[in-house]
């Protein structure tokens, strides 16, 4: 017998009132890491990294500049989520545990704000 | 409210090496994540022109910024492979005791190895002495 409202079975959601939403999402963003890291490893490093024209050369390009940003993205999305759940695992104080979060939160979407324009000054000027 | 009994914690258990590896997880996790806002603020620099970038390039290339750049190198390596992990898991795969003790001595042999080849392969892109082509 389940317990759960033919609504909570409809909506698909557990009492946190948000589903899997998260757990879903670190797993997407995650997949879609691993061939942009992979990618941008590679890529990168094969760039003459001292040389300022060199590497901002090669992040000018089109699908260099779009990659990236979708790596910046990504990177930051899958960082906050799981910079979540450590504070919610480790910080039990509600005060401070309400404030390292929202810090968190400010600070990767800042961070991928930057990372964002950044990629899109190199390839648009 | 505070008083209330508490389920055995990890104090009670047999160390296994599987732990040590799960807690890595994590702990790369967050150094990755402050590898995360480090490329942001070299690209940052990038964007904000070549003398920005000279100084974070001189910046990196110390002796304390080489040595973190390795952390970080490991750490994005190490999260990646055992994250293949958590994902075969997470299909009902190799959870079993053998597996999973396998899978872990398979995930930290290939994250050393691919962050040695990265480490060279970055060394040559920085045209460090020693390994210049």
């Amino acid at each position: 017998m389940s317990l759960r409202t033919p609504l909570g079975k409809v909506l698909g959601r557990g009492s946190a009132g948000e589903g899997v939403g998260h757990w879903w999402v670190q797993r997407v963003t995650a997949i879609a890491l691993l061939p942009l890291t992979l990618w941008f490893a590679v890529s990168l490093l094969r760039v003459s990294l001292q040389s300022y024209e060199a590497v901002r050369g090669w992040l000018a390009q089109p699908w260099v500049a779009v990659s990236t940003l979708l790596l910046v993205v990504a990177l930051a999305w899958h960082s906050k989520l799981g910079v979540q759940v450590v504070i919610e695992d480790y910080v039990h104080a509600k005060g401070v545990k309400t404030a390292a979060l929202l810090l968190s939160t400010f600070v990767h979407v800042a961070a991928a704000a930057a990372g964002i324009f950044a990629v899109l000054v190199l390839a648009l000027s | 409210m505070s008083e209330r009994p508490l389920s055995p914690h990890l104090g009670v258990y047999k160390f296994a090496y599987t732990m040590a590896l799960s807690i890595l997880h994590r702990i790369t996790g967050c150094v990755a994540s402050v590898g995360f806002l480090v490329f942001v603020w070299w690209l940052m620099a990038l964007a904000s022109g070549p003398q920005a970038y000279a100084s974070a390039m001189t910046c990196l290339s110390t002796l304390v910024g080489k040595l973190v750049l390795v952390g970080f190198t490991f750490s994005f390596v190490y999260h990646s492979c055992n994250g293949i992990r958590h994902l075969l898991w997470d299909t009902g795969r190799g959870l079993e005791r053998r597996q999973a003790r396998a899978s872990g001595y398979f995930v930290v042999v290939a994250a050393l190895l691919v962050t040695a080849l990265t480490i060279w392969c970055a060394c040559r892109a920085m045209g460090f002495s020693g390994v210049a082509t």
